[in-house]
């Protein structure tokens, strides 16, 4: 993984002074919380329901073993014993104490880590897929132009006063496991007929108020133009994004209003008058960037089928928590944090220091976080795969649902956002519990269920297969429930089946509808491709069959 | 006295704001739609000639009017309102400009300044109450960046170059 230079480690020194400073005149009365805002968001800082919200940044969702150590040895010292993974591979501490920020911020400089710009209206983190350099359909490994994107981006004096948040994702598989298309910037691999390294290149995408597919700008961008054309991009944003009306002021918005052909126009006028001074991305850069990522010193091991005359609770393990890798005699084990009873995305400190252990001995000392709320350790030899397993069951990370019905994602909702409509942790426990059988969650196969607190949308509710969204009416809990979304190689917008249901009607409502799929499917059918077969109607006729009490 | 950061220095401001008492002569700093009512006017204002621009102003529509102009004020009504880094970087940049380019408004606080300098601001004229020494300290909160930058501050090291 990426090392910090001398550059590197004095950039984010500084950023802690600034910090502490920042907030010695903030608690001294020298600065208004409205003037201390933008700035502690910038630092990754919430102020939220109950305490501050730290959210620290996952650079594309690579973490060392020593920084998930550092980072359970942080929650349990400066918080209650656990953080939160969410959508985009970042952690968040639900409980720090504001005085004690500037303190975290030098512990985890002190291993590399920082939480610059995971809130704010400025570039955020940038995320990547969780099987890069590993997946075997890949066309090139993101992770180093992640890298540079985020240096790129790091305190870029022209915009980190945007209209609002900018999120990139990159991904180099064609099956886009970064849900790419629903970023402001998706940048997709290619390779042109030369066999050169591009970009094409996806602006005005996002989820929210108003969802919003990224359109391509550019075919292929080559590589070393990518700084130049992003600055363009960020440019047109900038000067031209609405500031009047938050609701109105992503760059889904500005690319709808003046269309995918004139936005391009301006972005690419901009870009050949400023080629010439904006930041260049020199050859021997990208090499030292790449030489970070290279393949593991994997051993030369044959593939073998580890489950032969195993227990049947490891082969359904084995089955759904991991995944092929591009190197034979290796494969990738998700570390499950959909364990049912539990808070999806929720980890220990004890779990992240058993992870951060395990990954020492079997995976090259690394982890990595998912967008779906998991970890991964990405390079497990098949022969220490029982071992592992046995290890991740002692720490209840071993649930076998990954790419089930409960393997949800959902952001912390009511009980702890401050934005939020509803809860989203009760509905997760709820459906957890109605869905507790694993022969009936494995009959019913891959199911995505996204769940958001509110229209904001962290919980991505627009792109699961079943999406749910929290609503407030008249101080009650509700739930619209959209059907048909998708965010992986074919992104769709899921569709409102129909009014809101009670909070307690939330899991009866899903197993009406996936009873419905069990009657249409046709044999081998996913759940996703019955729904688009046979259309929306007989899910909604079923979801509302038996409680008249919806309205 | 209005005082700036000029340059990493303390200055009293040499300039006037149109509205301000004005001597004739005096280095004077109209608003672009005042220049754009009567531009036969201030060309033959016998001082120094600078001009105002809004957040909503379009930089490239001074092209004509640059070489007569010693100074260019870019307003920052908020410290989170940044279209005018935009408007700084494309002035000097693209539009080539070489005379003081000066933030003006309440959004001019210490936290921004050194921002503010890497997009080519040299002069800061700080909002009502802000302290001129923290933001004269806090233009060197840095000496490294990633991205290429203005030399109003001092680079130990950068990453990417123009």
């Amino acid at each position: 993984m990426y090392r910090y230079d001398e550059l590197d480690q004095a950039f984010v020194d500084q950023r802690v002074a600034e910090f502490r400073d920042q907030t010695r005149r903030h608690l001294a009365g020298q600065l208004s919380e409205d003037e201390f805002r933008p700035l502690r968001l910038r630092n990754g800082l919430y102020i939220q329901r109950h305490a501050p919200m730290l959210r620290i940044a996952i650079p594309y969702g690579l973490l060392a073993s020593r920084q998930l150590a550092k980072l359970a040895d942080i929650a349990r010292r400066y918080d209650r014993g656990y953080g939160h993974f969410t959508t985009r591979q970042n952690l968040q501490l639900n409980w720090p104490n504001l005085a004690d920020v500037p303190d975290i911020l030098a512990e985890l400089a002190t291993v590399q880590m920082h939480a610059i710009q995971t809130s704010g209206n400025c570039v955020r983190n940038v995320t990547a897929d969780h099987l890069a350099g590993i997946a075997r359909d890949e066309i090139d490994d993101p992770r180093p132009y992640c890298e540079i994107i985020r240096q790129w981006a790091t305190l870029h004096p022209e915009f980190t006063y945007l209209p609002r948040k900018f999120k990139i994702a990159v991904t180099g598989s064609p099956e886009d496991r970064a849900a790419s298309e629903v970023h402001d910037i998706g940048l997709h691999l290619a390779r042109d007929a030369q066999g050169n390294i591009g970009f094409t290149v996806l602006v005005g995408g996002g989820l929210g108020r108003s969802p919003a597919i990224g359109q391509v700008i550019r075919d292929f961008l080559p590589l070393a133009d990518l700084l130049s054309y992003l600055e363009a991009i960020l440019r047109v944003y900038n000067r031209h994004g609405r500031r009047d009306n938050l609701n109105k002021a992503r760059i889904k918005v500005l690319v709808k209003t003046l269309g995918i052909g004139r936005f391009r126009e301006q972005v690419e006028a901009g870009w050949q008058l400023a080629r010439a001074s904006a930041a260049r991305l020199p050859a021997s850069e990208v090499e030292r960037v790449r030489g970070f990522f290279r393949p593991q010193p994997y051993e030369a091991l044959p593939d073998f089928d580890a489950t032969a005359g195993r227990a049947p609770a490891f082969q359904a393990w084995y089955r759904y928590n991991t995944r092929p890798h591009r190197v034979s005699g290796y494969r990738a084990v998700f570390v499950s944090l959909k364990a049912h009873g539990q808070n999806p995305g929720d980890m220990s400190s004890e779990q992240m220091e058993a992870v951060a252990a395990l990954a020492e001995r079997v995976s090259f000392g690394l982890i990595r976080t998912t967008h779906n709320q998991n970890l991964l350790l990405a390079d497990v030899r098949q022969a220490d795969l029982h071992e592992v397993w046995l290890e991740l069951q002692r720490h209840q990370l071993a649930m076998p649902n990954i790419g089930t019905l409960t393997d949800m994602i959902a952001c912390p909702g009511l009980d702890f956002c401050s934005l939020a409509n509803a809860g989203t942790l009760g509905v997760a426990k709820q459906i957890q519990e109605r869905f507790d059988d694993l022969d009936y969650l494995y009959d019913l196969g891959d199911i995505e269920i996204k769940m958001s607190g509110c229209m904001n949308a962290c919980g991505h509710h627009h792109v699961g297969h079943i999406g749910i969204l929290g609503v407030d009416k008249h101080g009650e809990e509700w739930y619209q429930i959209t059907l048909g979304g998708s965010a992986n190689g074919f992104t769709a917008l899921g569709e409102v089946i129909g009014p809101s249901v009670p909070k307690n009607e939330v899991a009866a409502t899903i197993e009406r509808m996936v009873e419905v799929y069990r009657a249409l499917r046709a044999e081998g059918e996913r759940f996703i491709d019955t729904l688009r077969r046979v259309g929306l109607g007989p899910f909604r006729e079923s979801a509302y069959a038996t409680h008249p009490a919806a309205a | 006295m209005r005082r700036i950061l000029r340059r990493r220095e303390i200055v009293a401001d040499d300039w006037i704001h149109l509205g301000e008492e004005a001597a004739d002569g005096a280095a004077l700093i109209v608003p672009l739609a005042e220049l754009r009512k009567d531009p036969g006017r201030w060309r033959q204002w016998s001082g120094r000639l600078g001009v105002r621009l809004t957040p909503i102003d379009r930089v490239e529509e001074l092209a004509q009017e640059l070489p007569r102009l010693d100074l260019v004020a870019v307003e920052f009504p908020n410290p989170s309102d940044g279209r005018g880094y935009s408007a700084g970087r494309l002035l000097r940049e693209r539009l080539g400009f070489r005379g003081e380019l000066r933030a003006v408004g309440a959004g001019v606080r210490q936290d921004q300044v050194f921002l503010l300098a890497r997009c080519g601001f040299d002069a800061l004229e700080l909002a009502d109450g802000e302290d001129a020494d923290a933001a004269r300290r806090a233009l060197q909160r840095y000496d490294v960046a990633y991205q290429p930058g203005s030399p109003q501050t001092v680079m130990r090291r950068q990453r990417f170059l123009a």
